[in-house]
């Protein structure tokens, strides 16, 4: 192995890799090929997780719908200005039914109907709300049974005893064994073990688990132990371990407003009153006119006009935002940190195991120093054929294909020397021959020759493409070299690309030289890069592209990445990775998989968009509804009003009527858009606008008079007004 | 419509296009303290004034002694204007030897003009001395212009500013707004109007003997040089009852058309300055546009509609039409020195910006053509509008319209770089609801009590436009009068008063809260993701927002005064 090997590519390995050939006495231990059995309360969690296309199962409607009724209870609806005004609304009509019916007045029927949809129109907003809110309380429901009490085997003072998991605290150590839960949160102190954490993730692989790594350490109460045996030292106390939190997350029971919920609010609550404020001075001004609105047409007019559609789904829509980074198994821990997600413009990537492999893989052996092709391979194949690395397996592969003689293979007694950081070469010596293969100033030192015909020229070509070179030796003569590769993974540069339609800058860091960092930058396609990065400059970094303006998303694994985390805008932990980090960031990807940054991204994006279209199309509604109600509530006072009947709206009271109708029916026709969210496709932002503004600015002025239009052509044939 | 209005309309519209950027520039110039082809001259002038208030014009406020300082200097200004009009028989230049003002006249006339309205109550040649014109009005149509102006140039500075916390100095703009910007436009200008041949002089009231040998008091007074500011500060107030109709306000066509440019320069400009301030002219520019579209809009509306002729004389076979021996069209309450084109034309730019000088009867408009002017000001003048206060309510606009469809583009508001966030949508909304309120509750108060109704002069729709424009002229300051209504009552005088004061002083505070939580926040660089507020597609939206947004909240009121009205004259009743 090289020596300047990254602590992070350590990190980015796969965690069910075959564990290292080492003197473990667990060697025994078989990773699990199959997948294990799944109990049923996880078949069940990873149904629910995924269930995209089940919004509206029929279990699902039911419970919103019961839901949308409780929450009719004025206390509940206070936090929402705009219902408040339309449930005031309906309890004023209701009155005036009430005293309709005891004094015998005409026009029942129509103040019934008005008074029904306007009661109507609060429970539809509570049902949009309790829709979104009903999957995270059955994927809470689900977590829960995770959670139940399990035994726990206790090691205290060398003895073992068995307590409920409920009475673990802190420090507590714990000892799981094959087929068992484990009791909490902790950090595997000793053992090593596969763990199914299914009923976190998602994923039924198991993964590995042993002490003393930085990421591998981590294990989740609730999770089952597959194979092995691990010791535990419990590291959160009952009520805050992780699935406490993913369950309080899941269920949006913390959901406070975000901060553009919170703006959005405003505006909403002053145009209310801007509302309010039209109808209410529409009174003296008729009563001016001599011919005074009556309370109930007042009402249905207010309701119409006070953006009913918006303030209805406004929560719905934040609660399906979060269900949505949810069921991407990224978990959240605030609606803010999904908004922020939609601001980022600057994504900070880790190189390694983010945006390349993080392996060094051989691209190329070159002979030098006068050897010829096959020297060189042989000694390729030689000194690698004992380095299980990435770097060496692929060497070895690489020399076969080039035409390696089949006969390069040691013998069995023959002494493999493997890599360590004082020499920085690994090898093998055999009879009286010796091949190794190693850093290159490390192979240069081991031997008399200074001037190695080729070997500079080739090592200088290597470094300046970004690759690492390795000299190779063969008997104390240097005979080639090999051209160690970090891979960019696939599809990179088209998703750097896209986020670049976003407004979005990829950022790459790396602890590689600038030389190395630039190439890789390139071949990437990112936007720029962080040269010679160790972990801890990373909250630097942050800070910096902060104190440019900039909103920085990071991911991150280690507890040396945890303040950087922390610092940035949006911090995504992998779950594979410490808690230090999975505490500091402001949601972790259960999947463990940095690119997912680009996912969040888009949601939170998606999140903006949505808010910002229905409230569009909210206002753009008002447009026809004047056009409905203000002829009609004047057909008395000031006939020649009805030319402003633009729609050829039948009766005044079919007009109020279908408007009052058309808005609380646009509600539920909403409900989907709010709980999928508006399709976003990256691009630029002025043609988003442009397009949303077509589809829900001019739309939202064109839908209603047509749906008013429809829905009075039915009030009239169905004879109701 | 006609060509040689359409010509004019276009000379309007090239000479303001062309005067824009050079004034926008001389006034970033002397906003940003650079020295100017004025400064040898006004330097020194300035220097003495800052040492004579005791301001150090280096020092800096904070949004807070910014507005504390706009709204005390006002105050101050309201107590000496009522104090002048309440002792005006005591006081010299009155040779008329007119009385005290009435207390709530006086109360009304002073709130008036320190608004920036100029609403008049009372008819200018048979009350006020000429003191009162100079030392009270004349000083408070420029005073009132550079506080608009003070306001709108700390609000640029809020969202031009990178993090820091100071928005200026108010006494070092207000200083500079007069010496620099208003003093030498107003010299030249009422230099051309002295020579176009209005009077310039202190003299008492000239009688003559008619052809009749009957006998006309003839008032002058210091005409031209108060009619210069009266229009570059876009106050709008009158010497004499006739306002800009009266031969001695406005003599010939080249005093009207350089009366309207008049308005518009100056805000037009101030556009300029802003994108300039702010670092990219492009953003000012599209602002220019959008008022330009919705001004051009106004006269497309009204100028057709109003050569278009009553209905009810075309129904007793009356030519209306255009022609060599006559202009057309409904011609009462005009001026025949103007036409239909040069009114109707002078109608909307004084009411788009806050002026409120007429040189037509607005009472006498067809009533489409009156909710022209109505819509204009109920959008709050913000089409150039007032000096400074028509940048500072389109940058509100802005602001909301980024707000309403910014977040359509997946990222949380910003203008300018500059996150729109909680605070400032309070501010914002505060700004709306406080016009919408003002205009709103107090028609609706004239409305129902005979205090209000009893002033009105027409019955029906009529008298409501009457009562809705007066309250909607108060709260936009704009001050011009659909006339009919009786407005110097105890009730008008008052109510209105109170108007032209919420109109003017209470926006003013969210407005330059919004200018001092801006110019703290972080400037975010744009990049693709970031909505560009410099372009067309902005434009269309400012413009859809501004409408939809104030079209709703006045359309019923509209409909039940002006379009009702219309309909009505159309199936032919009349009010």
């Amino acid at each position: 192995m090289p020596d300047d090997v990254e602590d992070k590519q350590d990190r980015g390995r796969p965690t069910h890799v075959v564990p290292a050939r080492d003197a473990d006495p667990t060697r025994a231990l078989i990773p699990p090929t199959t997948r294990t059995p799944e109990t049923e309360e996880m078949k069940e969690l990873a149904a629910t997780r995924r269930a995209g296309a089940s919004a509206w199962t029929g279990t699902l409607v039911r419970r919103a719908a019961l839901d949308a009724v409780a929450k009719l209870d004025p206390r509940r609806v206070a936090r929402n200005p705009v219902m408040l005004v339309v449930e005031v609304g309906a309890i004023v009509t209701t009155i005036i039914l009430a005293q309709g019916i005891v004094t015998g007045a005409s026009g029942f029927g129509f103040v019934l109907q008005i008074t029904l949809w306007l009661w109507f129109t609060v429970l539809f907003a509570n049902f949009a709300e309790s829709m979104a809110e009903a999957r995270g309380k059955a994927q809470a429901d689900s977590l829960r049974a995770t959670r139940k009490d399990t035994p726990a085997r206790l090691l205290r003072d060398g003895h073992e005893e068995t307590v409920s998991s409920h009475d673990l605290r802190r420090g507590d150590i714990t000892l799981a064994d094959e087929g068992e839960l484990i009791a909490g949160d902790g950090e595997v102190v000793d053992g090593l073990a596969y763990v199914n954490e299914a009923a976190i993730t998602g994923e039924s692989a198991p993964v590995l688990k042993e002490p003393g790594t930085d990421i591998r350490s981590t294990v989740t109460g609730g999770t089952q132990v597959v194979s092995g045996r691990l010791k535990i030292r419990i590291t959160a106390d009952p009520g805050h371990t992780f699935l406490d939190r993913m369950i309080a997350l899941v269920e949006g029971a913390v959901r406070l407003k975000t901060p553009n919920e919170l703006a959005l609010s405003i505006l909403l609550s002053g145009l209310t009153i801007v509302f309010l404020l039209a109808v209410a001075t529409l009174e003296p001004f008729a009563m001016y006119a001599g011919g005074p609105v009556s309370i109930v047409v007042l009402m249905a007019l207010l309701v119409c006009l006070i953006p009913t559609t918006i303030g209805g789904l406004l929560s719905a829509i934040g609660i399906a935002g979060m269900d949505r980074v949810t069921r991407f198994n990224v978990l959240a821990t605030s609606g803010r940190a999904v908004e922020a997600a939609g601001d980022v413009d600057t994504l900070l990537l880790d190189k390694t195991g983010t945006i390349t492999y993080g392996n060094r893989l051989a691209a190329e052996i070159i002979p030098v120093n006068g050897a010829s092709d096959t020297e060189a391979l042989i000694a390729a194949k030689m000194s690698s054929i004992g380095d299980e690395t990435p770097e060496g397996r692929s060497t070895v592969a690489l020399a076969d294909e080039l035409g390696a003689p089949a006969s390069a293979v040691p013998d069995p007694d023959a002494q493999f020397i493997a890599f360590n950081a004082e020499t920085r070469m690994s090898g093998v010596i055999q009879d009286s021959h010796s091949w190794y293969k190693g850093a290159v100033d490390a192979v240069l030192a081991s031997t008399v020759q200074r001037d190695v015909p080729g070997l500079q020229e080739q090592v200088r070509r290597i470094s300046e493409a970004g690759g690492t070179p390795l000299a190779m030796m063969s008997d104390g003569r240097i005979v080639g070299v090999i051209y160690l590769k970090d891979t960019v993974k696939p599809g990179m540069r088209e998703r750097f690309d896209e986020l670049r339609r976003m407004g979005i800058r990829t950022v790459m860091m790396t602890g590689d030289n600038r030389l190395t960092a630039a190439t890789i930058a390139k071949e990437a396609g990112v936007d720029g890069y962080e040269a010679e990065v160790k972990p801890e400059d990373k909250i630097r970094i942050v800070r910096d592209f902060q104190g440019q303006g900039r909103m920085v998303a990071m991911a991150g694994d280690g507890t040396n990445d945890a303040p950087a985390l922390a610092q940035a805008d949006v911090g995504l932990a992998m779950n594979s990775g410490t808690a230090a980090a999975k505490e500091a960031a402001n949601m972790v990807d259960l999947d463990s998989n940095p690119t997912k940054l680009i996912e969040v991204v888009k949601i939170g994006k998606q999140l903006l968009i949505t808010r910002g279209a229905i409230t569009t199309f909210s206002i753009a509604n008002d447009v026809a509804k004047y056009f409905a109600i203000i002829p009609a509530a004047f057909s008395v006072t000031y006939p020649p009003l009805n030319t402003l009947n633009i729609m050829g709206l039948a009766t005044p009271q079919s007009a109020i009527l279908s408007a009052v109708i058309f808005n609380a029916l646009i509600i539920i026709a909403l409900v989907p858009l709010a709980l999928r969210g508006v399709a976003y496709r990256p691009a630029p932002a002025g043609e988003l606008l442009r397009r949303n503004l077509l589809i829900y600015g001019v739309g939202g002025v064109i839908v209603p008079f047509i749906g008013i239009k429809i829905i009075d052509l039915i009030v009239r044939a169905v004879g109701l007004a | 419509m006609t060509l040689p209005g359409i010509a004019q309309l276009a000379l309007f519209v090239a000479l303001l296009l062309l005067i824009t950027k050079p004034l926008g520039l001389y006034m970033t110039k002397v906003f940003s303290g650079e020295a100017v082809f004025l400064s040898p001259v006004l330097r020194p002038v300035e220097r003495v004034i800052y040492r004579v208030i005791g301001v150090d014009p280096e020092s800096e406020q904070r949004w807070t002694s910014y507005t504390a300082g706009v709204l005390m200097f006002s105050l101050a200004g309201v107590i000496l204007l009522y104090l002048l009009m309440r002792l005006q028989q005591f006081l010299p230049f009155n040779p008329q030897g007119f009385g005290a003002v009435s207390p709530d006249l006086a109360f009304n006339t002073a709130t008036s003009f320190v608004s920036n309205t100029n609403w008049q109550s009372y008819a200018g040649e048979s009350t006020m001395s000429y003191l009162m014109d100079m030392a009270g009005f004349t000083v408070q149509n420029f005073l009132s212009a550079a506080t608009g102006l003070s306001v709108a140039i700390a609000l640029i500075r809020g969202l031009a500013r990178r993090s820091s916390s100071m928005v200026g100095n108010f006494w070092v703009d207000l200083v500079r707004s007069t010496l620099y910007v208003l003093l030498p436009l107003s010299f030249g200008l009422a230099l051309v109007f002295v020579w176009q041949g209005m009077p310039q002089n202190l003299n008492p009231y000239t009688t003559a003997t008619t052809v009749e040998k009957g006998s006309q008091t003839i008032a002058q007074a210091p005409v031209a040089s108060e009619e210069a500011i009266k229009q570059l500060g876009i106050n709008g107030g009158g010497l004499f009852n006739a306002n800009a109709a009266h031969p001695y306000e406005n003599p010939n066509g080249l005093t009207n058309f350089l009366s309207m440019f008049a308005i518009f320069v100056i805000p037009a400009g101030l556009v300029y300055t802003f994108g300039r301030m702010v670092g990219d002219t492009r953003q000012g520019w599209a602002i220019w546009t959008a008022m330009a579209i919705l001004f051009l809009a106004g006269v497309a509306l009204a100028w057709p509609v109003e050569q278009g002729g009553n209905p009810l004389i075309a129904k007793l076979g009356v030519d209306q039409s255009v022609s060599a021996l006559q202009p057309g069209g409904n011609f009462e309450g005009k001026e025949t020195r103007f036409g239909i084109a040069s009114s109707t034309l002078y109608t909307v730019v004084t009411t788009d910006a806050s002026c409120g000088a007429v040189n037509n009867m607005h009472d006498s408009l067809l009533p489409l053509t009156g909710a022209v002017p109505l819509l204009n000001m109920q959008l709050g003048e913000i089409i150039f509008g007032g000096v400074g206060s028509g940048l500072y309510g389109m940058l509100i606009m802005a602001i909301l319209s980024v707000f309403i469809a910014g977040l359509m583009v997946g990222r949380t508001p910003e203008y300018l770089g500059k996150k729109i966030q909680t605070y400032e949508m309070k501010m914002a909304m505060i700004y709306v609801l406080v016009l919408a309120a003002d205009i709103l509750l107090f028609t609706a108060l004239g409305s129902v009590t005979t205090a209000g109704t009893s002033s009105i002069a027409n019955p029906g729709p009529h008298g409501f436009s009457e009562i809705l424009y007066a309250f909607s002229s108060g709260t936009a300051n704009n001050g011009s009068a659909f006339a009919g209504l009786n407005a110097n009552t105890p009730f008008f005088n008052t109510t209105i008063g109170l108007a032209m004061l919420i109109g003017r002083f209470v926006p003013v505070v969210p407005v330059l809260a919004i200018a001092g939580s801006m110019v703290r926040k972080k400037y975010v660089p744009p990049s693709l993701g970031t909505f560009p507020t410099n372009g067309p597609l902005f434009v269309v939206l400012l413009v859809g927002v501004i409408i939809i947004v104030g079209a709703l909240t006045y359309f019923p009121a509209l409909a039940l005064g002006p379009i009702v009205e219309q309909l009505f004259l159309s199936a032919g009743r009349v009010f």
